[in-house]
């Protein structure tokens, strides 16, 4: 997770303010409790013996009806609400970290070479980003996600459900990444260094890997930041809509969907828990994001 | 001057050509149309009279060929699930989206305007700050989560406003509009405002940015030199400039305003087109998703070629760049 937040301390040293701060611990611990969710969860929502129907929609222990067992109630199988909220967001948070690799790969790749060939390579890899950019990434990812449900027999479908969610999220997201890195490519590439080195024969491969791709990573791992929140969403959604990953194997898209089926019976909390545990992650992770844009951005300081 | 214009058209044409070669093969080679249309037992012989009838023994491309001619005269198709054209399907779904997306607009504008332009005059002032902070709130929160919130307070605990459904609609013919009844309006509240959230803060900062940079240039600086009233400064000679783009973003929007009902269309079981692409995706109804995709490719393509062509007539700049 070194996309996510870069440690406090390295933050200070960047001069970020008090909020910045407080939202990077927040994220980084949120993060923490989502990956370590085997450890400290109080049941294991997937082992289908640790709960029981009976114990089904029992509300939070805080409320006048409360069971003391069920810190934040159960949901409507009898699954500690808590326990399945911090798998959840180990579901959620691995989908949004893939597809922010595979589309910061695939983007950073097409960008260089873009970027340092120019001429038709360019302009048939940059075609091809305004197509996609054109439309929005709710609607690529939904179109992916059903045709890759089509092709798929019904029963697999559940098994692929991440890899097909990460393909389908990180499909608009690598334009981003190629235009930044092609731009900061372009750049790099009429420098001197680049120039010498193409100059003493070095093959293309080893100046665009060795030269400049160094040169051009900072903006990518800024980017990364508010693109995980932003995939974290999109997944959330795609799952809420019901394409996402299945009940079973719920993220915290899935657990808000079936929460969703029981707001009318007064039953808010198994739609509400999760709903705010994902704004809350995707909320610190975007402060943090924003201001590292803002931090990197020198056309943003000079205005202010 | 016509040189513009028309490379963007070709540009157009060939998004558009390259949609219905996506569409076509997702109809054509996704799922098996003749397994999905015929009956339980059907024998060989009537799944092949099907084959034939349906043109899948032709060639591929004498099959894309009259996909084209077929999807041009408006033919798209039957919904395996529905078993109805899907141009009617659609042409029924429309009105109740695009009186949506028109809601959502509208509320975005009336309300993202003035915040963005308090944000730009007073940047350091309380209200600004808490509008910034609201919306990176906004941003952070998914649109169905908003929807589920208010759908709680307004519907569910207040009993104030209905949470699903366009209530009752009137029937002009070829459209179908909430706009005339009180419940029709009633329904429209809830979605529309989630809808137009959405919206709000992209409209809010944009508006804020835009304003900051009139505000610094030069023309401004003189009009308070010239002792000008403020807030004809402000209102007369900065916001007008400062909307331009707005408008501009405004319009570009409405395309993705129409895709992203989708989500807001799922919560509040509105039915619109969303819905009916939803519904498409979870039952893998194939010849409905692919005239979705051309129908909202279609409208994406023609909402940019056009302010792309407009900008070009308006601003010689644009002309001189690209020639």
């Amino acid at each position: 997770m070194k996309t996510l937040a870069p440690p406090p301390s390295l933050l200070i040293r960047l001069g970020a303010p008090i909020s910045v701060i407080l939202a990077a611990i927040l994220a980084f611990v949120l993060v923490a409790c989502a990956l370590l969710a085997p450890f400290i969860a109080p049941y294991d929502p997937t082992d289908l013996a640790s709960f029981e129907l009976m114990n089904a929609e029992l509300p939070p222990a805080f409320t006048a009806d409360g069971d003391p067992r069920f810190v934040l109630g159960t949901d409507n199988q009898g699954r500690d609400l808590l326990s399945a909220m911090l798998y959840g967001a180990r579901v959620s948070i691995a989908i949004g970290g893939g597809a922010v690799l595979l589309a910061a790969s695939l983007g950073v790749t097409l960008g260089l070479l873009a970027g340092f060939y120019g001429g038709k390579v360019d302009s048939v890899i940059m075609r091809v980003a305004d197509v996609i950019l054109s439309f929005p990434t709710i609607l690529l990812a939904l179109l992916v996600s059903g045709i890759a449900r089509a092709l798929l027999s019904g029963a697999s479908t559940a098994e692929w459900a991440p890899i097909i969610l990460i393909c389908a999220i990180a499909i608009h997201e690598w334009v981003q990444y190629a235009r930044t890195v092609r731009a900061a490519t372009m750049v790099e590439a009429a420098k001197d260094y680049v120039r010498a080195a193409k100059v003493i024969g070095l093959p293309s491969r080893r100046i665009m890997l060795r030269h400049i791709l160094p040169n051009v990573m900072s903006p990518v791992l800024v980017i990364s930041t508010i693109n995980l929140a932003a995939a974290v969403l999109t997944e959330a959604t795609l799952s809420f809509l019901g394409v996402g990953m299945p009940p079973t194997y719920p993220s915290l898209g899935t657990l808000i969907r079936i929460g969703n089926e029981f707001v009318f019976s007064g039953i808010w909390w198994i739609a509400l828990f999760p709903a705010l545990a994902l704004v809350i992650l995707v909320l610190a992770v975007n402060i943090v994001g924003d201001w590292l844009r803002d931090r990197f951005n020198p056309k943003l300081r000079v205005k202010r | 001057m016509l040189k513009v214009p028309l490379s963007r058209l070709g540009q157009a044409a060939l998004v558009m050509l390259v949609v219905s070669a996506v569409s076509f093969v997702m109809f054509r080679y996704v799922g098996d149309p003749v397994a999905t249309m015929s009956r339980e037992n059907a024998s060989i012989e009537e799944k092949a009279e099907l084959r034939r009838s349906l043109g899948l023994d032709q060639p591929l491309l004498v099959q894309y060929g009259r996909f084209l001619t077929r999807t041009l005269s408006g033919d798209l198709g039957i919904s395996y699930r529905n078993q109805r054209p899907v141009t009617q399907l659609i042409a029924e779904r429309l009105p109740a989206t695009l009186e949506l997306v028109i809601v959502a607009t509208i509320l975005s504008l009336a309300i993202g305007i003035p915040l963005g332009v308090l944000c730009a005059l007073k940047p350091g002032g309380i209200a600004a700050r808490l509008v910034q902070a609201v919306s990176l709130i906004g941003i952070s929160t998914p649109t169905f989560v908003t929807g589920i919130v208010l759908i709680l307070v307004f519907a569910v605990s207040l009993g104030w406003l209905p949470s699903f459904g366009r209530g009752q609609v009137v029937d002009l013919g070829w459209w179908s509009t909430g706009f005339l009844t009180i419940s029709g309006l009633k329904s429209l509240i809830l979605p529309g405002v989630t809808l137009a959230l959405y919206q709000l803060t992209l409209i809010m900062r944009l508006v804020r940015a835009e304003m900051i940079d009139v505000l610094s240039s030069d023309y401004i600086r003189f009009a308070k030199a010239r002792g000008l009233p403020t807030h004809y400064i402000h209102f007369r000679l900065a916001l007008r400039n400062a909307l331009m783009p707005v408008i501009t973003v405004t319009g570009l929007q409405i395309g993705s305003l129409i895709a992203f009902a989708i989500v807001t269309e799922t919560v509040f079981q509105w039915p619109g087109m969303g819905l009916l692409f939803i519904q498409a995706v979870s039952f893998v109804d194939i010849p409905v998703m692919a005239a979705y995709l051309l129908f909202v490719g279609l409208l994406f393509v023609l909402i940019n070629t056009v302010v792309d062509i407009l900008y070009a007539v308006v601003d010689p700049r644009l002309r001189a760049r690209s020639a």
